[in-house]
C-alpha cells in the first residue's frame, strides 16, 4: 500500500508548519503532499494531488474551509475515493462538536496532542476498512465497474450538507425576499420577475437569469441573491445552480450519484450534486 | 407628597406627532392630578370652612369642581398646543422637533384661562347640578368670590409646578440611567470584540507551536499579548490616555497579528513626536485597525497592507487608518456570509459623539489611489486633546 497523502489548507503560516510537524511525530508515514493557504488552492491541489486526506481551516481567505469542501464534493472525479475531511478552527461557532466521532472528523486550535492523537487514529482506522472494501471488491467475481458508493460518502455528503445550512443560517438578519430581478444592459434595466424565474445560475462575480425566452446577468453574487430567494420555491441543487422547484419536471439518479434535471419550457438539463440529490426522491 | 413621587412615570417613549406627546403626557399625569387636586380642595374647603363657617360639604363640593375645572382647562389647553404645533410644522414641511417638551407651551396659557374661567366653570356647574347659586365671579366685591379664585389659581399652579418637578426629576433620573447602561453596554461590547474567540485562540495556537519552535519569539509574543490583555481588560478604568500609548497598543496587536499572518501583513505606524503627548479616548484606534485586518485584509489571500498615521492640521488632531485590503463593498459581500459587523466604526462613531460631540468627525471611504482598499479618518478638536499634565 503506498503512504497515506494528506493536504493542509491553514493560512496561517505557523500554524500549518506546527500541524506538520505534529502530525510528522504521530503518524511517520503521512506525507503531506501540499499545503496550502487559501480555500481556492486547497481545491485546486486536492483536485490535482487527489489526497486522502483533508485537514481544513474553516476560516481562510477567498474560499472558507466549508465551502472548499463543498467544491471538492462537486467536482471530485467518481472514481476515486473521496478524501477524509478534516475540518480546523479556533472557535466550533458551526457547533462541528455535535458530529463527534461522525464521518467528518474536527480539531480546535489550539489542538492538543491528545486530542491529535484520537484523530489520527480513527483516519487510520477509516483508511484500513476503506482499503478492505476496495480488496473485497476487486475478488469479487462479478467487480462492478463503479466503486461501491460507501457509507462514509453518503455520512460526508449529510454532514457537510448540515455545517453549508448551519454556516448559512448565522449570516446577519436574514434580507427581504426578492420580487423582482433587475438586469441592467447598459442605460435599460430589464426587470424580471422572480417568480418567471426557471433558473439562476452562478458566472464568475455575476448571475444569469435564466426564463423560458432569454437570459439576463444580474451584478451580484449567488451567494449574494440565495438569502433573498424563497427556500421552498428555489432550490440549490449544485453551489453554481439554484432552480426554481415548479420548473423541474424529470429528476433521473445517475449512477455517480449526480442527479439530472429536465425542465420545463427550457430544453437544456441541470445537474444536480451529490450534495444536493436528496432533494430528489419518491414521496 | 412624597408618597404620590413613588408613581414614577415610565421613561418618555419616542411621539410620533407633538399631540400624541402631549396625550401621553396628560394621561401619565392623570391619576397624580386627581389625587393633588383631592387634597389640596379638601385644604381649601377647610379654610375657607374656618373663615366663614358655612357648611363643609358644600364648600368641598365647590371647591372640588373649581380644581376639576381649573385642570381641564390646563390640560385642554396642553393637548391644544401639541395639536397646533403639529400644524405649524406639517404647514412649513418641516421634521417635527425634539417632542419632550411637547404640550408644555400650553401650560402657561392654560394656567391663565383655568385662573379666570376655571372658578365660573366649576361653580356653574355646581350650581346648575345642585340648584344653589353661589356669587358671581364678576362681583369681585364679595370676600367669598375673592377668595375662590385666589385659591383656585393657586391650586392649580401647585398642582402644575410640583407634577412638572416630578416629571423633570424622574426624566433626568431616567436619562441618567439609560446612559449609565448604554455605556456598561458599550464597554462589554468592546470586551467581546477585542477577546473575539477567534483572535485569542488562533493566537494561542500560534504561540503554542511557537513554544516548541522558538521560545524566545515565543516569550516575545506572550508579552505582547499580555499587554494587549491588560489594556483591553482596563480600557474601561482610564478612558483616556496618551496618543502614544494609543500607537503602543496598535503595535501590541500588529505585533501579534504579524506572527499570525507572516509576510501577508506589512504595517507602518507613524506619529510626530509631537503629537505622543496629545490625549486620545483609550482603545479608539485599536478596534478600526481590527476591523481593517479583519474585514479588508484577512480575507485578502495575497494580504496587504496597514497603515495608521496622526497629523495636525490646524487645531485638529487627524488621525488615519488606511488598508491595502479587498475594499468595502467586497467586504459588505463577504460579510453577509458570516457573523462579522462594522462593530468597531459604530462603537468610535459613538465614543466620538459623546466625547465631542458634533466637534469631531469619522469617515470611512475607499482609498483614492490605485492601491485600493479602506481609508478610515479621524478628526478631534486639539483643545479637547490636550497634553497631559501629568509628565
Amino acid at each position: 500500500m503506498n503512504a497515506p497523502r494528506c493536504l493542509i489548507a491553514e493560512d496561517e503560516p505557523l500554524l500549518a508548519a506546527g500541524l506538520q510537524a505534529d502530525l510528522a511525530a504521530l503518524w511517520p508515514e503521512l506525507v503531506v503532499a501540499a499545503q496550502v493557504g487559501d480555500g481556492a488552492s486547497a481545491v485546486a491541489r486536492a483536485l490535482a494531488l487527489q489526497p486522502e486526506i483533508c485537514f481544513l481551516d474553516i476560516r481562510m481567505p477567498g474560499l472558507t474551509g466549508l465551502e472548499a469542501a463543498q467544491e471538492l464534493a462537486e467536482d471530485w472525479p467518481e472514481d476515486t475515493p473521496f478524501p477524509l475531511l478534516v475540518f480546523v478552527t479556533a472557535y466550533d461557532q458551526y457547533a462541528l462538536a455535535a458530529f463527534d466521532a461522525q464521518a467528518v472528523d474536527y480539531l480546535v486550535k489550539p489542538v492538543d496532542q491528545a486530542r491529535l492523537q484520537a484523530c489520527v487514529s480513527r483516519l487510520q482506522t477509516r483508511l484500513q476498512t476503506r482499503l478492505q472494501t476496495q480488496v473485497a471488491d476487486r475478488s469479487a467475481p462479478p467487480a462492478g465497474t463503479a466503486p461501491m458508493p460507501d457509507d462514509t460518502l453518503a455520512q460526508t455528503m449529510n454532514q457537510l450538507r448540515a455545517l453549508l445550512s448551519a454556516a448559512a443560517s448565522t449570516a446577519t438578519q436574514p434580507p427581504k425576499l426578492l420580487d423582482v430581478v433587475q438586469a441592467q444592459v447598459g442605460n435599460l434595466v430589464h426587470l424580471v420577475a422572480v417568480a418567471e424565474v426557471i433558473y439562476f445560475e452562478a458566472a464568475d462575480k455575476y448571475v444569469r437569469v435564466i426564463t423560458a425566452e432569454r437570459e439576463h446577468l444580474i451584478r451580484m453574487s449567488l451567494r449574494e441573491l440565495l438569502p433573498q430567494l424563497d427556500p421552498q420555491r428555489f432550490w440549490q441543487i449544485h453551489r453554481g445552480t439554484v432552480v426554481q422547484a415548479r420548473c423541474i419536471t424529470t429528476a433521473r439518479r445517475e449512477e455517480s450519484g449526480k442527479v439530472t434535471l429536465t425542465l420545463a419550457r427550457r430544453s437544456e438539463k441541470l445537474t444536480a450534486s451529490r450534495l444536493y440529490a436528496h432533494l430528489f426522491k419518491g414521496m | 407628597m412624597h408618597t404620590l413621587s413613588m408613581n414614577r412615570p415610565a421613561p418618555a417613549h419616542p411621539a410620533p406627532t407633538a399631540f400624541a406627546a402631549a396625550l401621553q403626557r396628560v394621561k401619565r399625569r392623570l391619576p397624580r392630578t386627581v389625587l393633588l387636586v383631592g387634597a389640596i380642595c379638601l385644604v381649601i374647603a377647610l379654610i375657607l370652612t374656618a373663615i366663614d363657617g358655612r357648611g363643609f360639604a358644600v364648600k368641598l363640593i365647590y371647591s372640588l369642581s373649581v380644581g376639576v375645572a381649573c385642570n381641564t382647562i390646563v390640560f385642554a389647553a396642553m393637548l391644544l398646543s401639541g395639536w397646533s404645533t403639529d400644524l405649524l410644522y406639517r404647514a412649513r414641511g418641516r421634521p417635527l422637533p425634539d417632542q419632550s417638551n411637547a404640550g408644555w407651551l400650553g401650560v402657561l396659557p392654560g394656567a391663565l384661562g383655568a385662573a379666570l374661567f376655571g372658578p365660573p366653570l366649576g361653580l356653574s356647574l355646581v350650581d346648575g347640578i345642585t340648584g344653589f347659586t353661589s356669587p358671581s365671579m364678576l362681583n369681585l366685591n364679595s370676600t367669598g368670590s375673592r377668595l375662590t379664585l385666589l385659591f383656585s389659581v393657586l391650586a392649580t399652579l401647585i398642582t402644575i409646578f410640583v407634577l412638572q418637578a416630578q416629571e423633570r426629576l424622574a426624566d433626568a433620573r431616567a436619562q441618567a440611567e439609560a446612559a449609565q447602561r448604554q455605556a456598561a453596554e458599550n464597554q462589554l461590547r468592546l470586551l467581546q470584540s477585542q477577546l473575539e474567540p477567534h483572535m485569542l485562540f488562533n493566537t494561542l495556537a500560534n504561540l503554542r507551536v511557537l513554544i516548541g519552535m522558538d521560545p524566545a519569539r515565543a516569550q516575545a509574543m506572550l508579552d505582547r499579548l499580555i499587554a494587549f490583555l491588560r489594556a483591553t481588560l482596563s480600557a474601561s478604568r482610564t478612558p483616556q490616555h496618551p496618543l502614544a500609548t494609543e500607537f503602543e497598543r496598535v503595535a501590541d496587536y500588529l505585533a501579534l497579528m504579524d506572527i499570525r499572518m507572516g509576510p501577508r501583513l506589512q504595517s507602518r505606524l507613524d506619529l510626530p513626536p509631537a503629537l505622543g503627548q496629545l490625549v486620545v479616548p483609550s482603545l479608539l484606534l485599536q478596534p478600526l485597525v481590527e476591523n481593517a485586518i479583519k474585514h479588508g485584509l484577512e480575507p485578502k489571500v495575497q494580504g496587504g497592507r496597514v497603515e495608521v498615521s496622526a497629523r495636525r492640521d490646524d487645531d485638529l488632531l487627524v488621525l488615519s487608518v488606511r488598508d491595502t485590503g479587498i475594499g468595502l463593498a467586497a467586504a459588505a459581500t463577504a460579510a453577509a456570509g458570516q457573523d462579522g459587523s462594522h462593530f468597531g466604526l459604530a462603537q468610535a462613531r459613538e465614543r466620538l459623539a459623546t466625547l465631542f460631540g458634533g466637534r469631531a468627525t469619522l469617515s470611512l471611504a475607499e482609498a483614492s489611489d490605485s492601491e485600493g482598499g479602506v481609508l478610515v479618518t479621524l478628526r478631534l478638536p486639539i483643545e479637547a486633546t490636550s497634553p497631559t499634565t501629568a509628565a
